[in-house]
């Protein structure tokens, strides 16, 4: 029923596409993780000035489709005479948002980062106080402790939670395809319109799609053995019961 | 304000209301069915549903959503000329529904997998002792527990579907996103009408929170809460 020839001509652009999607991936999560683990840290703050312009942040990006985002950043942006104002310039930093590659950058960096900012806030709060004071107690100030109690013990509580998120990303990045991007599901909708071959060419990108989630499940499992060594299930003695 | 957009945005957005609705009807059905059958006995019936959730949860919806809308058109196709009969046309909206149900199944099978192992046995043993039937136990004992126990899986479930359901408009399903996109285009102001869509998914999934709460504190109702 599957006509392989379909998939064996166009194998090269789905191998430029896998490259993009895995680049679009791994940037973004990058730059999400970065600018999420400040991000946490204000969150949690008691300061108000600090925590709810970060929670307007979380709850704007969580709150909306980022198909919508996408489409704000790249269609909408081109609305408002002063930034195209920036582009005739030649600004650097607004030319960015010229570029499909730049906005599907930015708008996954900061959807993806504004959930791990959550994710973090929520391990950071779940802190065990005895933690926390043992470090008072060895005279930290609050930056000290931040930098060897607070935050390394986060990451690691978040590590599960974060995979689902990693998870999501890869799949989110799909929607670059709507901005003329040809990633992995770019390519699948340019061999579906050259061919009219819609099982070959999206089972085909399903396929490989389920192999990368495959790899990152692969990939945070070993993450957790390494680092959430201390929480792995005793092994049990059978003559024990 | 909208330059005379407003019915037409009124209109997509409860077209977009009108999806999600009906996709989470047919997500909430296959995910009961989908964990009654990875909680069986029978392999028969444990494969396909691990099969399901595997298979359904490493693909993006989008291109599911591209594979039903396209994929079944054309085994329609297939499937009406092979029978004679008239050309029957998939409409945007059934295979958004159907794709995002689809979708959304495995995800909830997977909440009401878990929801249904965290009754204790003994609540069903007790049952079983007081001369219930099968029924009786599952009626009255296994799913108000397993509902209370789900709840918070489903909010999240159901929160990440709407914001999916956006995806329709790449479809060609005239919803909110979609008008939006219309109307940007010949007003020249896209930033305006992406953010009235904003403000549309913001409120929608503001208040399926507080919907979602209502029903969480009337299914714990006799909970103990241990002081924090």
């Amino acid at each position: 029923m599957m006509d392989w020839h379909i998939i064996v001509d166009s194998l090269p652009q789905y191998v430029d596409g896998l490259w993009l999607t895995v680049q679009l991936t791994v940037l973004s999560l990058l730059a999400g993780l970065v600018l999420a683990i400040p991000f946490a840290v204000a969150r949690i703050s008691a300061n108000p000035l600090l925590a709810k312009p970060v929670w307007v942040f979380t709850y704007f990006f969580r709150g909306t489709p980022m198909l919508i985002q996408l489409l704000l950043i790249y269609y909408g942006l081109g609305q408002f005479e002063w930034i195209q104002q920036q582009w005739q310039d030649g600004s650097r930093f607004w030319l960015v948002f010229r570029e499909p590659y730049g906005c599907a950058l930015v708008t996954f960096a900061l959807n993806t980062c504004a959930y791990t900012t959550e994710i973090l806030a929520g391990a950071l709060r779940a802190t065990p106080h005895g933690e926390i004071e043992a470090a008072q107690a060895c005279g930290m100030s609050r930056a000290t402790m931040l930098r060897r109690i607070l935050i390394p013990g986060a990451l690691r509580r978040a590590l599960p939670a974060y995979s689902n998120e990693a998870i999501f990303m890869l799949h989110g990045t799909a929607i670059a395809s709507t901005i003329t991007l040809v990633d992995l599901t770019g390519v699948a909708r340019n061999v579906y319109s050259q061919h009219f071959a819609p099982f070959e060419a999206f089972l085909f990108a399903g396929f490989i799609y389920l192999l990368l989630t495959f790899g990152l499940v692969g990939l945070f499992r070993l993450a957790e053995r390494r680092w959430l060594a201390h929480l792995q299930p005793r092994k049990a003695v059978k003559d024990a019961a | 304000m909208l330059h005379g957009y407003t019915g037409s945005l009124l209109d997509g957005a409860w077209l977009t209301f009108q999806v999600a609705v009906c996709s989470l009807a047919l997500a909430l059905a296959l995910g009961l069915a989908g964990a009654s059958a990875k909680l069986s006995k029978l392999r028969l019936l444990r494969a396909p549903a691990v099969a399901y959730t595997t298979v359904v949860r490493g693909i993006p919806d989008l291109v599911m959503m591209l594979l039903v809308f396209y994929g079944g058109q054309m085994l329609i196709n297939a499937a009406t000329d092979a029978l004679e009969w008239d050309y029957v046309e998939v409409n945007p909206f059934t295979a958004g529904v159907a794709t995002l149900g689809f979708i959304f199944g495995a995800y909830f099978t997977e909440t009401f997998r878990g929801a249904f192992l965290a009754v204790p046995a003994g609540q069903l043993e007790a049952g079983a002792a007081y001369g219930m039937s099968r029924w009786q136990v599952f009626r009255r004992i296994l799913f108000p527990q397993m509902l209370r126990h789900a709840l918070p899986g489903l909010g999240n479930n159901w929160q990440v579907m709407q914001k999916s359901t956006a995806l329709v408009s790449i479809i060609g399903l005239s919803d909110i996103t979609w008008l939006a996109d219309q109307a940007g285009r010949s007003t020249h102001q896209p930033f305006l009408f992406y953010a009235v869509v904003c403000a549309f998914y913001l409120a929608m999934t503001a208040l399926s929170a507080l919907v979602f709460n209502a029903l969480e504190r009337r299914y714990s109702v006799g909970v103990r809460r241990a002081a924090a």
